[in-house]
């Protein structure tokens, strides 16, 4: 939403400057986009009057000017081919900052002639494109008048970025109000006097009341339309609107002006009685933007007895527009449904003035003022006989009232604010406010037809604190926690922090990539179905839910190396996502360790798969897992390169898949050098046993330890894992051979571990 | 469903737990947006406090203390700016004051402002629907985006970077995994 100064201070009666008015509507909550204040920029440019223009004597294009300034007669250099004598122009002093050339000017000779100054172009003023010469200004001018004066550019342009909840902050009077409400000036109201009508009143007819619930419209005859008023016309084009001409020029201003957007159609087009309706199948409008729209009965459209004139509150019709021609008008002011209208405004694509006013909401209680308010400028600069005024339908009801207790100011916002001045601060924005009983502190407070967003108590407190002023609110510096009835954290998050430091601390740097992968890429890692798609990808490589960290992990890890960084260790503690449902999210631990290739000088010895287990056991022991308790499977998903890979398992959970990657995973990635990974699944550990860190008390044994090595001869195919486990298992197989061999490794490990209070010593035993 | 704030956590944390509440979450988010300082996926970090007279001027505290701590910059300014957020009431922005001559955004100098995170009061609504009576209970609630202050903290230029996993990246910019965050060593 754009305004000008001049225009907010039509409404605001203030002494205040730009800087203080900007930073007022700030801190009232009107959020100040920008302000472009070309005066400022060109302060130092005057009028100038050009003398005398003699050819230079050293050079071809240049002319040595006499000239009339604020300063004097100067000598002046200039280039423009239409410098000649009697030119009235814009003049620089040295030391002025250019901003169209970027330079700050110098008293320089120019080929042996000082010039004393500059004679500016449009574009060096940044005011146009065209550079063919000098400004060509308006020779009555006073020499010494500034510049933005002379051009009427010293009115500085205000943008402001209008919250949903504020449709009255559409409307420079609403913000006025505001900024009166702030204290920073006084609203100036002047009362919109009806003009009384004379004559028949056009002929209106609401078919649908819930799409349009009033409409008030009258003619006036007699017109004579044409451009309008340089202060209108200025106005509309400092804030980026195209004049067209005054009948149209008077609804733009009220739109902008009141938050009150009108349509004037040109009576002679329309045929019969005006009709708000709903749009029939296969009905289709030429609108004022040119382009043909077919409606649809989700649409509010204005019809006479013949046709579609437009859609009502989004856009007019072109052939019942008013132009130049018009001598009757029809004036409409109408209250349409905001929902429809941002309906209506989606599904055309059309996004007008009118549109966005009626979609956030316009003041219901402003149709009548709107449509006299109209009436007066229309006759003023027009001429014509306004009609009596017809009304279809009626206003929707105030919005409801709200039973208020002001020290909820204070409760919730921190501000002491006396009883009396809640009410006054109210009453400045519009409310009216009551007491509730003569007994009783509460207040009765009826918001005004143009704030529908406030329903509730807090809404008010919200009203009164932001003009009082949020930096007047106590800062309470934080309570210290008494101590924790639980924990802080969850178990899943202090899982993640810890799982961090160990993975961090083994040399493994942390990343973290998108949670997003290509689909090709997931379906190599067992994952890219259907479900598992994002409807909305940013990019097409970008366009699945990844199912492992791996997968970005691999990719960053070869990136590196790409890059000449080719012994990257990364992890990332993230989602993996393997379906779409809630339980489908893990919270995992994922690492990669692409190691040096092997004939690289510096690469041996080649990590291998009992590196990254290392890494793995390491990490698992610091979450407190139970290490000694986990089986190693061989079976893991089909991205694990077989034989080469293992499942840590806890009954049937997996907690944790590790080795290699497999090349054909790897081939689908377009990666080449081996992988060795893991995976930890953080909530597939077991829950905390107990609550609190109490340990029982440290058992010592007086003995020295001993140390026994054991050869077992066992099957080719059994997993050295199942040996350690069997040496831990309580005696329970039924096999004979188990039971044989359980027993002597059960006992010479009791032996050892009782003995040792060393746990590396059982880890190196299981690595074997 | 992607979420495309952390406040449903929220919501969560109200439905389970019952008054006071005190909670930080932070997580992953998405959004459909891709430049040098938006990223289709980001990390937000949100607060919440329920009690029953918690202020404002709470809020207030808390936020100046937390990005005091975490810019590690004492003399730094804020500013809280009235605005419109459909779930607080009354809604707060909050600027952080920066000096930003030079074309580097620079925090604690300086008299310029930049809008660094959203907040106010937990909208009556919203405390009813999470089945807390909001003529009991009041309190505060506010979120900001991680990736976007540790890139005016450490005057980083491009957020795409972050999700690179670039090791130059990473060892210049990561941490040692020995030193624990926390308000006597500095967060950073």
């Amino acid at each position: 939403m754009k305004f000008t100064l001049s225009w907010l201070k039509e409404h605001l009666a203030t002494d205040a400057t730009l800087d203080e008015i900007v930073e007022r509507m700030t801190m009232t909550g009107l959020e100040v986009e920008g302000v472009e204040d070309a005066g400022a920029k060109l302060a130092a440019f005057t009028v100038a009057r050009i003398k005398s223009a003699a050819k230079h004597p050293n050079a071809d294009k240049l002319q040595v000017c006499q000239v009339e300034t604020a300063l004097g007669d100067l000598e002046i250099v200039c280039g423009a081919p239409n410098a000649r004598a009697g030119l009235v122009t814009a003049f620089a002093p040295i030391g002025t900052y250019v901003p169209g050339l970027d330079v700050t000017l110098e008293a320089r000779p120019v080929r042996g002639v000082v010039s004393n100054g500059m004679l500016c172009s449009g574009a060096e003023l940044e005011l146009g494109e065209e550079s063919d010469g000098i400004l060509e200004l308006d020779a009555n001018l006073k020499v010494g008048t500034p510049v933005v004066e002379a051009l009427g550019l010293n009115d500085p342009v205000i943008d402001i970025e209008v919250t949903p909840n504020r449709p009255d902050w559409l409307g420079v009077y609403g913000i006025a109000r505001d900024l009166a409400a702030a204290g920073i000036g006084k609203l100036v109201t002047k009362p919109i006097i009806p003009i009384p009508g004379r004559g028949a009143a056009p002929l209106v007819e609401i078919e649908n009341t819930e799409a349009c619930p009033m409409f008030a419209a009258r003619l006036i005859r007699g017109v004579k339309n044409g451009p309008s008023p340089d202060w209108l016309q200025q106005r509309l084009r400092a804030v980026g609107l195209r004049p067209r001409n005054t009948l149209v020029d008077i609804t733009n201003l009220i739109a902008l002006d009141r938050a009150r957007p009108l349509h004037v159609y040109d009576a002679s087009k329309v045929k019969g009685a005006i009709r708000a309706r709903m749009g029939r199948e296969g009905e289709s409008f030429k609108a004022l933007d040119g382009a043909v729209y077919t409606v649809t009965p989700a649409m509010c459209v204005i019809a006479d007895d013949e046709k579609v004139l437009g859609l009502g509150g989004v856009i007019g019709g072109e052939e019942s527009g008013s132009s130049e021609a018009t001598t009757d008008v029809l004036l409409e002011s109408a209250y349409f449904d905001p929902t429809l209208i941002h309906a209506t405004g989606r599904a055309t694509g059309i996004n007008s003035d009118a549109q966005y006013r009626f979609a956030r909401g316009v003041d219901t209680g402003f149709v009548l003022p709107g449509l006299e308010l109209a009436t007066q400028l229309i006759t003023k600069y027009c001429g014509g006989e306004a009609s009596d005024v017809f009304v279809a339908g009626a206003e929707p009801g105030p919005p409801p009232p709200i039973n208020f207790d002001p020290d909820r100011v204070r409760q919730l916002a921190g501000i002491d604010v006396k009883p009396t001045r809640v009410r006054a601060v109210l009453k400045d924005l519009g409310f009216e406010t009551s007491a509730e009983g003569q007994s009783s502190k509460r207040i009765i407070v009826q918001p005004p037809t143009w704030r529908r967003d406030v329903e509730g108590g807090a809404d008010l407190v919200e009203e009164v604190a932001r003009i009082e002023g949020f930096d007047k609110m106590p800062t309470n510096e934080p309570p210290r926690a008494p101590g924790f009835r639980s924990p802080p954290a969850s178990v899943g998050e202090s899982r993640t922090r810890i799982a961090r430091r160990a993975a961090a601390s083994l040399g493994y740097l942390e990343a973290i990539t998108w949670s997003f992968c290509p689909r090709a890429f997931a379906a190599a890692f067992g994952g890219g179905g259907d479900d598992m798609m994002v409807a909305n990808p940013i990019a097409s490589d970008l366009d699945c839910m990844r199912p492992s960290a791996l997968v970005n992990l691999i990719k960053a890890a070869q990136r590196n190396a790409d890059r000449g960084f080719d012994d990257a260790r990364l992890f990332e503690a993230g989602p993996a996502y393997q379906s779409a449902a809630p339980e489908g999210q893990l919270r995992t631990v994922a690492a990669v360790w692409r190691a040096r290739p092997p004939r690289h000088w510096r690469a041996a010895p080649q990590p291998d798969i009992f590196d990254i287990k290392r890494d793995l056991y390491t990490l698992l022991e610091a979450l407190g897992a139970p290490v000694a308790s986990l089986q190693t499977a061989s079976e893991a998903p089909a991205h694990w390169r077989p034989g080469r890979t293992g499942a840590l398992k806890l009954g049937p959970k997996v907690i944790a898949y590790f080795g290699e990657i497999h090349p054909r995973a790897l081939k689908a990635l377009d990666v080449e050098a081996p992988m060795l990974a893991f995976e930890v699944f953080l909530d597939a550990l077991p829950a905390p046993r107990a609550k609190g860190r109490a340990k029982p008390p440290l058992e010592k044994l007086d003995l020295q330890p001993l140390t026994r090595d054991f050869a077992f001869i066992v099957d080719d195919a059994t997993p050295a894992a199942d040996v350690v486990r069997a040496a831990f298992a309580p005696i329970s197989s039924s096999s004979a051979m188990w039971r044989c061999l359980t027993s002597i490794a059960a006992n010479a490990w009791r032996r050892a571990r009782k003995a040792s209070p060393s746990r590396s010593h059982c880890s190196r035993a299981k690595k074997r | 469903m992607l979420r495309t704030h952390t406040s449903p956590v929220q919501v969560r944390t109200m439905l389970k737990q019952k008054p006071p509440i005190r909670m930080v979450c932070m997580g992953r988010t998405f959004r459909k947006d891709s430049d040098a300082t938006h990223t289709p996926m980001f990390h937000q970090i949100e607060g919440l406090v329920i009690d029953e007279t918690t202020s404002m001027a709470d809020l207030k505290g808390v936020l100046i203390a937390a990005i005091k701590a975490f810019f590690e910059v004492d003399d730094v300014r804020l500013r809280f700016r009235p605005h419109h957020f459909p779930f607080t009431e009354p809604s707060a922005e909050v600027d952080v004051g920066c000096d930003r001559s030079g074309g580097q955004i620079k925090i604690g100098a300086g008299d310029d402002w930049l809008e660094i995170l959203g907040s106010g009061m937990v909208h009556p609504n919203v405390l009813r629907n999470c089945g807390i009576d909001p003529e009991k209970y009041q309190g505060y609630a506010f979120g900001m985006g991680i990736d976007r202050l540790a890139m005016l903290k450490y005057g980083m230029n491009d957020l795409r970077a972050f999700f690179d996993a670039d090791t130059r990246w990473l060892k210049h910019y990561g941490f040692s995994p020995y030193l624990l965050p926390g308000l006597a060593q500095g967060i950073g």
